[in-house]
């Protein structure tokens, strides 16, 4: 089939971008959609021209690289699926697809397609672990975890950390990734000892990092690729209230000298 | 020169308790004072990184991804082998050790086996406790799965996404030590050169991959943890930026490179659809728990649907030829059988390049929820990329590559030929010989980053006692000058193909001359063709852009150019190989029923090449291999 692509150029950060048309003939119905964009950078090199950037990695949808706002939907809108899993099947003969990257404050234009999405380290950096050295770990079975906290916990991490969530939210709200990273460790009896500063250091970095606020639009839940629920928002919402509630405990500093 | 392996005395279970006790220690206070640059942030480097900061050690590390927690690990599916014998069906270090040493082909160093079985049960404890969500029983203990070449259940396991969960967590150890000050993380940014001052590693040349900054770094040890060279044949289940370039640098820089033929193919992924195709896509292992694979019998059954041929018309070659292992058989002689049955015509699909995965059978047994709750994930996975639904027809599936078990040589400690060079992971060759068990590769990737490099790193630096050396020394000055030389050269050739023209044509000679099955004749085709190729690179590659911003088609060049002369040493090390073993099979020895024919006689030994020049052909060494406790068997899966 033959396309018609509108698709975003920036030079870098300081420069406007664009949209410049391109043509993509001869697309095969079984290429995932990086590999049609693979072709028509092959032939604009070819013709001398610079190629558009995108990122991508593993192509099999679980590294999370991929990051392009497909006919305005991240990922281009197929259920649970990536936009390195996206295949050309999905569209018509003579369509027109325009290809854009993320839009949001907090994840800066690097160059074309590429976005810096390092806001999401910075907020994992501020409590997305559990403090533990190598070497500390009991005996693996000597904690029994429920399946059902052991399944919900996975549901959480399942999140890739491509930032769909925050690219298809109005306010560019990051809620859905800080509270799968959140919720993965607060439901686990191991996240339990810092469950309250983990909640209340992210979401302070969250909104430190310049993401919007949520209102709940369900948008982001709508566009993940792992299909991340909205209840975990929930959940982070209760963690973070019942923290502020708790307040800090006061360690008593006299004494234990010896 | 003398490959000394280093292996302490004494008997084997006692060998790392022993290298422990006698290896010198680096006291708190001054392993602050020791600088160590990380490369690659895959579970072998983040874990290594992680582990070392916490130890107090400064820590620089760096990856290509614009995040640490993207690297190729994430993609392993399966799960993680352990000796931990949850299940009680006669597990035990030693077991976990032979299958890992019989699944190699007797051609992994028995040392090194023994201490990553005994390691094992400390990753999984390590794991859980960093918040690994783990599938579990109702009682709140871990559960197992079976995995290919073991007849005990030993694999842990994250739904469909194990090398993901267990990624996440050795990146959330690192989280930690970032925002302790201890790891300085220096994403997007790729290791071009590795810098080595009187015969030792001391640093490296990185470029920022946005800005094109090239930049120097200095270290008293350099660790690489930069992933296997699967994409040398192009197309692999590999990440698209998964390269040799900082291993293949090492090696140029006097690192000795070991078994280079010891490729991986897999028997079950998905078949390539086209020309137009960037990568493979790898169906777990451990959908052959459950899955069935067989052909027609006959070559005119194979253009009808599935359902079309009726039970008796259908061949499930690996019940048939391995009754004892059955589906389960281990990754070579899987891939072998599927090659064998497509090359006599009973292959099924588009080219007749594939073979069924039919679930069928489990689904009537099980029902379909417990398939869906099993491997759902990847059902799911198989559809978005062919169009078909595997709970209504069978899986077509067919080899692919995925793994390489050669990698630079490395001492019992890890180390390779150059002192302060450490290599960890997929990168180093140590662990499992010619052929890689299933879940082996997470559980080898996380033993040598927090289980082994920790303690052996600071045995060398207490007993080599590395000066610092500046970067503003001569030998870092001229590494940066061949690596700006060498990315001006790309730039200014301006020819007529691109970069992935080369890759590609690189890897169809790769696939078809070195791939599952190797012959005197192809290999030195490809001895022939490859330097040809590489000279049409350098006078006919065309790089667009500059050096000085963000340049993908600058990038791939360097990798395609390292492969072009890495891909020679591979074809070599395969030609002077006169036997067949694991995933290196040489048509010429095999057995009458076709099966891989090792000469134990000749070549149980670990070929490790030296670099001696551009124009020069490298220089053979051997480890011999030798076997204290274990016997050199024949292996069966019969």
């Amino acid at each position: 089939m033959n396309l018609t692509l509108k698709i975003w150029r920036q030079k870098n950060a300081a420069s406007p971008g664009r949209f410049e048309t391109h043509e993509a003939h001869d697309v095969s119905p079984d290429m995932s959609f990086l590999e049609m964009l693979d072709m028509v950078n092959e032939r604009l090199i070819a013709g001398g021209q610079e190629p558009f950037v995108f990122d991508s990695d593993c192509r099999e949808g679980i590294c999370g690289t991929c990051s392009l706002v497909i006919n305005g939907i991240p990922h281009g809108g197929h259920k649970g699926t990536t936009v390195c899993q996206l295949h050309m099947r999905h569209f018509q003969d003579g369509q027109t697809i325009t290809i854009e990257p993320w839009r949001a404050r907090a994840f800066p234009t690097v160059k074309d397609l590429i976005v810096d999405r390092t806001a999401f380290d910075r907020i994992m950096l501020a409590g997305g672990f559990i403090s533990v050295n190598t070497g500390n770990a009991p005996e693996a079975n000597a904690l029994p975890v429920s399946k059902e906290i052991a399944d919900l916990a996975m549901d959480a991490a399942a999140c890739i950390g491509c930032g769909a969530c925050v690219a298809v939210c109005k306010n560019a709200s990051a809620m859905l990734f800080v509270a799968a990273k959140v919720s993965h460790l607060n439901y686990l009896p191991q996240g339990q000892a810092e469950k309250d500063r983990r909640v209340k250091n992210m979401v302070l970095q969250m909104d430190r990092e310049g993401f919007g606020n949520c209102t709940v639009t369900g948008s982001c839940e709508a566009v993940c690729p792992k299909e991340i629920s909205l209840d975990f928002i929930a959940k982070m919402n209760r963690d973070y209230a019942v923290a502020l509630v708790k307040g800090e405990l006061k360690p008593n500093n006299g004494g234990g000298v010896g | 020169m003398n490959l000394d392996a280093k292996i302490p005395p004494g008997p084997l279970a006692q060998k790392w308790d022993r290298y422990k006790g006698d290896m010198k220690l680096v006291n708190p206070a001054n392993k602050r004072k020791f600088d160590v640059i990380v490369v690659g942030t895959g579970l072998s480097g983040a874990a290594a990184a992680a582990t070392l900061a916490e130890l107090g050690y400064q820590v620089k590390a760096f990856c290509f991804q614009d995040t640490p927690r993207r690297a190729h690990s994430i993609a392993a599916q399966g799960g993680i082998n352990a000796a931990k014998n949850y299940q009680n069906d006669g597990d035990s270090v030693f077991r976990l050790f032979y299958d890992t040493i019989k699944g190699g082909d007797f051609r992994a160093r028995e040392a090194n086996v023994f201490r990553l079985a005994q390691v094992s049960a400390n990753i999984i404890d390590q794991c859980v406790a960093q918040g690994v969500p783990f599938a579990r029983e109702y009682g709140g203990t871990l559960t197992n799965r079976s995995f290919g070449g073991a007849q005990v259940s030993r694999t842990f396991y994250a739904r469909g996404q194990t090398g993901q969960q267990l990624l996440l967590g050795a990146y959330q150890a690192m989280c930690r030590q970032i925002s302790l000050g201890n790891i300085r993380m220096f994403p997007r940014t790729e290791m071009l050169e590795l810098v080595v001052v009187n015969g030792a590693a001391r640093g490296v040349v990185v470029r920022n991959l946005v800005t094109g900054e090239i930049s120097l770094h200095s270290a008293d040890a350099v660790v690489l943890a930069t992933g296997g060279y699967a994409n040398v044949f192009f197309l692999s289940t590999n990440a698209i930026g998964c390269n040799v370039t900082a291993t293949y640098r090492a090696y140029k820089q006097g690192a000795f490179f070991a078994n280079p033929c010891y490729t991986q193919v897999h028997p079950t992924c998905i078949p390539v659809s086209g020309d137009h195709q960037a990568k493979l896509t790898l169906m777990s292992e451990s959908l052959r728990n459950d899955g069935r694979v067989w052909v027609p019998k006959r070559k005119e059954d194979c253009g009808k649907g599935p359902e079309a041929v009726p039970e008796a018309d259908r061949d499930y070659y690996l019940e048939r030829k391995y009754p004892s292992y059955g589906n389960l058989a281990p990754r070579d002689i899987a891939s072998r059988a599927a090659k064998e049955v497509c090359d006599a015509g009973r292959g099924v699909g588009p080219g007749g390049r594939g073979v069924y995965l039919d679930f069928s059978n489990a689904i009537q047994r099980l029902g379909e929820n417990a398939i869906r709750d099993r491997y759902g994930n990847l059902f799911d996975m198989y559809e978005r990329i062919t169009g078909e639904n595997a709970y209504r027809q069978p899986m077509r599936i067919y080899p692919a590559v995925h793994y390489t078990m050669g990698g630079a040589w490395v001492d019992y400690g890890l180390m390779s030929t150059l002192p302060g060079l450490f290599i960890i992971g997929e990168a180093n060759f140590s662990d499992h010989g010619a052929n890689r068990l299933g879940a082996s590769g997470l559980m080898q990737g996380l033993a040598d980053g927090y289980f082994i490099l920790p303690y052996t790193i600071g045995h060398y630096f207490a007993s080599a006692k590395p000066e610092k050396i500046p970067v503003s020394h001569a030998e870092f000055k001229k590494a940066e000058e061949g690596v700006r030389q060498f990315t001006r050269r790309l730039l200014s050739i301006n020819g007529q193909r691109s970069a992935t023209s080369f890759h590609k044509e690189l890897g169809r000679l790769m696939w078809e001359n070195c791939g599952m099955a190797r012959t005197r004749q192809s290999l030195e085709t490809n001895l022939k063709r490859i330097p040809e190729l590489r000279e049409e690179f350098w006078k006919n590659v065309k790089v667009t852009g500059s050096g000085e911003e963000l340049n993908q088609n600058l990038e791939h060049a360097g990798r395609v150019a390292d492969f072009l002369e890495f891909a020679e040493l591979l074809c070599l090390d395969a030609l002077h190989r006169e036997e067949s073993c694991g995933g290196h099979f040489r048509v010429e020895h095999q057995t009458e029923d076709g099966e891989a024919k090792r000469d134990d006689t000749n070549f149980a030994y670990v070929g490790a090449w030296e670099f001696k020049g551009a124009d020069q052909k490298p220089e053979l060494h051997k480890e011999p291999l030798v076997y204290e406790e274990v016997h050199m068997a024949t292996r069966s899966y019969k």
